[in-house]
């Protein structure tokens, strides 16, 4: 094949996959009262009604603090194993670090059923705190390998300076290893937050009656029928998604650079 | 007792063992040298002075303390690694004042500390500047600065001039050597490389294998290596092989297959015991070449072939062969270097050279 072919069926490639977002975006502006096209003007109203619906406030409310809360959680579980992993001499530490990034690799639906089916077994009901739970065990991986990569490349000189200045470990740490590691964990918290506001699978299968994130919210509606605010919440959704990794990610670039990487 | 002192120091790694049973006596005020080739055992003994790793057995006192059980962070030490390790998210004045958080001081007195210091290194203008701001020399003066503000009970420093380009480090050297003296610290330093080492210490401990080859002034381990492996570790020797007569009132009789008798002082060979297979050493500058025609002086004198020339300038090494023999000399170079397949007179002081006892390995 040519260049110019490739160039083609790159683009092609690329509006495959882009362009069912871009109508969603497109439509949720759209003034008629069919999510379709073709479109009858230019509206805000459906983003209106969005932010009147009691339902998906609700829902949103409920992703917002789960994902804080995950993203909370996570890194600081994250940030401990990966500071146990890289600068103490674990007995094990190979088999520990392959099961804490173990479930990226295992399919979410798997996980999901298996943590339900663990639940069940020991009569434990669903609540939001499990729900919590689950989704830390998920975004914990991507936290540890985040802060891990990071942790691996600050040198041990600078915490043993501290701690020959006089600083006691935990005084080392907070004056020196987190500050020098705040890009990573900074990054770390992004991703677990945003990878927590994502989620349906495992919310699906995890949540307690009556919880409802904006993913699932959105599942809902969807059996009912297809409204245009879903459009609006959609587009929402992938400005939330993909703007806030952006911004942090720009964040801890700029942070690590004045820092002297 | 010294103010450092480590007394059978074993370290093992696992089946390795890096430290073997090494004790030493590091007097106040002192600048000690540990002085070996990769993989032999002196940082590991640093790091175990530091308290950075903990010795499998034997005892390490600080100002006369049993320290095996104090943390890092209670020994009150100053540490100077080769990358200078300044925290980067710290300005030079947060760096220096780093330690002096963690003492009972008043903010003025801190200040007056970090300004003092800062003049003391000649570094008054940096305070407000980030590590990253500053040259590799500047950064390693600053970490100089911030181990001694706190007033360490000794001063450890890991190979600190290694990162830095030559003539710098040639710089460093020197003043590094002017604070140590200023201050009065007493310091031990890790090096590999021998030139540091003979320039800026009191003692020179050389260490092979986790174990302390010979510990001496720099002109003792130059002039009068203890074994075969401080001879060919410090500038480069000739060795040759040769019998021992036993002493006479000149002091050792050696019997050389191409050089014939020689008589080396006593102080010289002080490891030879009477009769038996000796090992002369002989520097290569106190091999001297010459014309044939030159005026003999006290030198034993012999006539060799230049085999190859390395030309360095003020100086040349030059291979020279005499009977079966190769030999090394580095000589000034008078004029112009001699050539390669020149006859030349090779002549050395048997005084200049020292003996070993054994044959060589």
């Amino acid at each position: 094949m040519g260049w110019p072919l490739i160039r083609v069926y790159t683009l092609l490639v690329y509006l495959f996959m882009f362009l069912p977002v871009a109508v969603v975006v497109l439509l949720s502006f759209n003034a008629s009262q069919f999510g379709s096209f073709p479109m009858t003007g230019l509206s805000f109203r459906w983003f209106v009604e969005l932010a009147q619906n009691e339902a998906i406030l609700r829902a949103f409310r409920t992703s917002l603090v789960l994902g804080a809360l995950t993203a909370l959680i996570s890194t600081t579980l994250g940030v401990l194993a990966s500071l146990a992993l890289v600068r103490y001499n674990i007995a094990g530490r190979n088999l520990i670090s392959t099961l804490l990034i173990a479930p990226i690799l295992v399919p979410e639906v798997v996980l999901a059923v298996a943590l339900l089916l663990f639940l069940n077994f020991l009569s434990i009901n669903k609540s939001f705190f499990l729900l919590l739970m689950g989704h830390v065990i998920f975004t914990l991986p991507f936290v540890i390998l985040v802060v891990q990569a990071r942790l691996v490349g600050i040198r041990r000189d600078y915490e043993e300076a501290a701690l020959s200045l006089g600083a006691s470990p935990v005084q080392t740490f907070f004056q020196i290893t987190l500050p020098l590691l705040a890009p990573a964990v900074f990054a770390g918290m992004l991703f677990a937050f945003t990878i927590s506001f994502d989620d349906i699978t495992g919310t699906l299968f995890w949540k307690p009656g009556g919880v409802e994130t904006v993913p699932t919210q959105i599942f809902a509606m969807l059996r009912n029928s297809i409204s245009p605010e879903i459009n609006a919440l959609g587009t929402v959704m992938i400005f939330l998604t993909v703007g806030l990794p952006l911004l942090g990610l720009a964040i801890a670039r700029r942070m690590a650079m004045q820092r002297g990487g | 007792m010294g103010a450092v002192s480590l007394t059978d120091i074993v370290k093992r790694f696992g089946s390795f063992t890096a430290v073997q049973r090494m004790s030493m006596d590091i007097p106040e005020g002192s600048f000690v040298t540990l002085l070996g080739p990769s993989g032999c055992g002196k940082t590991t003994t640093l790091r175990m002075i530091a308290g950075l790793i903990d010795p499998s057995e034997g005892e390490i006192t600080i100002k006369g303390k049993r320290v095996n059980d104090v943390p890092i962070h209670k020994r009150n030490l100053g540490l100077v690694f080769q990358n200078y390790a300044l925290f980067p998210h710290k300005t030079i004045a947060q760096n220096v004042a780093f330690g002096l958080k963690y003492r009972d001081l008043s903010k003025a007195d801190m200040d007056r500390k970090v300004r003092d210091v800062l003049d003391l290194v000649q570094l008054p203008h940096v305070a407000d500047r980030y590590p990253k701001q500053l040259s590799g020399g500047q950064q390693q003066r600053i970490a100089l600065a911030r181990a001694i503000v706190i007033e360490p009970d000794v001063l450890l420093l890991d190979e600190p001039l290694s990162a830095l380009d030559a003539n710098l480090r040639e710089d460093m050297r020197v003043e590094l050597k002017r604070i140590q003296h200023r201050i009065g610290i007493t310091t031990v330093f890790v090096t590999h490389d021998q030139s540091e080492a003979l320039a800026m210490s009191d003692r020179v401990v050389v260490m092979s294998d986790g174990r302390i080859e010979q510990v001496g002034t720099p002109e003792d381990v130059y002039n009068t290596p203890a074994s075969e492996f401080v001879s060919r570790f410090l500038g480069i020797s000739n060795i040759l092989s040769a019998t021992s007569k036993g002493a006479n009132a000149g002091g050792l009789s050696l019997e050389l297959p191409v050089f014939g008798q020689i008589t080396v002082p006593k102080e010289k060979a002080p490891h030879v015991e009477g009769a038996g297979p000796v090992k002369l050493v002989i520097r290569a500058e106190k091999l001297l070449l010459t014309d044939l025609s030159a005026p003999r002086d006290e030198r034993a004198a012999f006539d060799g072939v230049v085999e190859a020339v390395d030309y360095q300038g003020q100086a040349a090494r030059y291979f020279v062969r005499v009977g079966d023999q190769q030999l090394q000399a580095i000589n000034m170079i008078d004029e112009r270097p001699f050539q390669e397949g020149e006859t030349v007179s090779v002549r050395f002081r048997p005084r200049d050279c020292a003996a070993l006892p054994g044959a060589p390995s």
